[in-house]
């Protein structure tokens, strides 16, 4: 059962394209967010559930998560209320709206018992990754927790506000009080 | 698994890599240069995926994971220094950060 493959990946080239020629920042993270679900598919229907699930966990979920957080971060002010209003009509989530329901309607086929969906006679379980990844990897395992710790002391030290500016804003409120 | 499939995929995991590659050469916004940046991680753990389940191997998945990983830490670091770019230049222009002092 191939045709759920390729309208997977037909989905996912489509989002990925419109990501990259979107003009407004949340736009292109809708489409971002509907091209890594149909990736996801595409990894469900290759054989690998526990790498589907990642992808839809932590790309999906956190990372993109990341990227609104600083979008809303970086839009704060009074015209933020009014682009707020514009993003609401349906012109712009109806895109990614109709992709995401083109692969919900591909999920629900898959779950139909008796589907052979999955293409790969030999699913890869989570159990045997697990158990590869704490084996032969570990090393891998703990170079990835360095870098991780890595990332995170230099998230904070990159996000902090340095004293300098802290002071001068703090001057302004005084000003302004 | 057919090796057609396969095929298939890694020609997929292909195209959504060139498009990222587009996206960072064309785009000059800094949060679309990282958008584009994780669509290429995205492909290439596509790739492992694809090639672990042709021999229906975990090695694939695990590299994904690593991936994974690594997208996460690139991202936290990159919009770190991009709010912080914002908040010195007032602006996302990737071009504005051309000029050196000195």
């Amino acid at each position: 059962m191939n045709l759920a493959f390729y309208l997977a990946a037909a989905v996912a080239v489509f989002a990925t394209t419109m990501v990259v020629t979107r003009l407004n920042a949340v736009h292109a993270l809708l489409y971002l967010v509907v091209s890594l679900l149909a990736v996801a598919l595409m990894f469900y229907i290759l054989g690998a559930p526990f790498a589907a699930a990642l992808e839809i966990i932590i790309y999906a979920g956190a990372i993109m998560v990341l990227f609104v957080f600083v979008v809303m971060m970086l839009n704060l002010g009074e015209q933020a209320v009014a682009r707020e209003r514009g993003w609401l009509t349906p012109g712009i989530w109806v895109g990614p709206a109709l992709l995401s329901l083109v692969l919900l309607a591909e999920l629900l086929y898959i779950l139909i018992p008796g589907t052979q969906a999955v293409v790969n006679p030999e699913i890869v379980e989570a159990k045997r990754v697990g158990v590869e990844l704490f084996g032969p990897y570990l090393l891998a395992v703990e170079l990835a927790s360095m870098l991780l710790l890595g990332g995170l002391v230099g998230a904070w030290q990159l996000g902090r506000r340095d004293a300098a500016a802290q002071r001068q804003e703090a001057g302004h409120d005084r000003d302004a009080d | 698994m057919t090796a057609t499939l396969t095929d298939h995929a890694l020609l997929i995991a292909v195209v959504l890599l060139a498009l990222g590659v587009c996206g960072v050469l064309v785009r000059r916004n800094l949060l679309f240069i990282l958008m584009s940046l994780e669509i290429m991680l995205n492909a290439a753990g596509l790739a492992f995926v694809a090639a672990g389940a042709r021999w229906a191997q975990a090695d694939g998945q695990i590299m994904f994971i690593l991936i994974l990983t690594l997208a996460a830490a690139e991202v936290a670091i990159g919009l770190a220094l991009a709010l912080r770019i914002y908040r010195h230049f007032q602006t996302l222009d990737a071009d504005a950060l051309s000029g050196m002092r000195g």
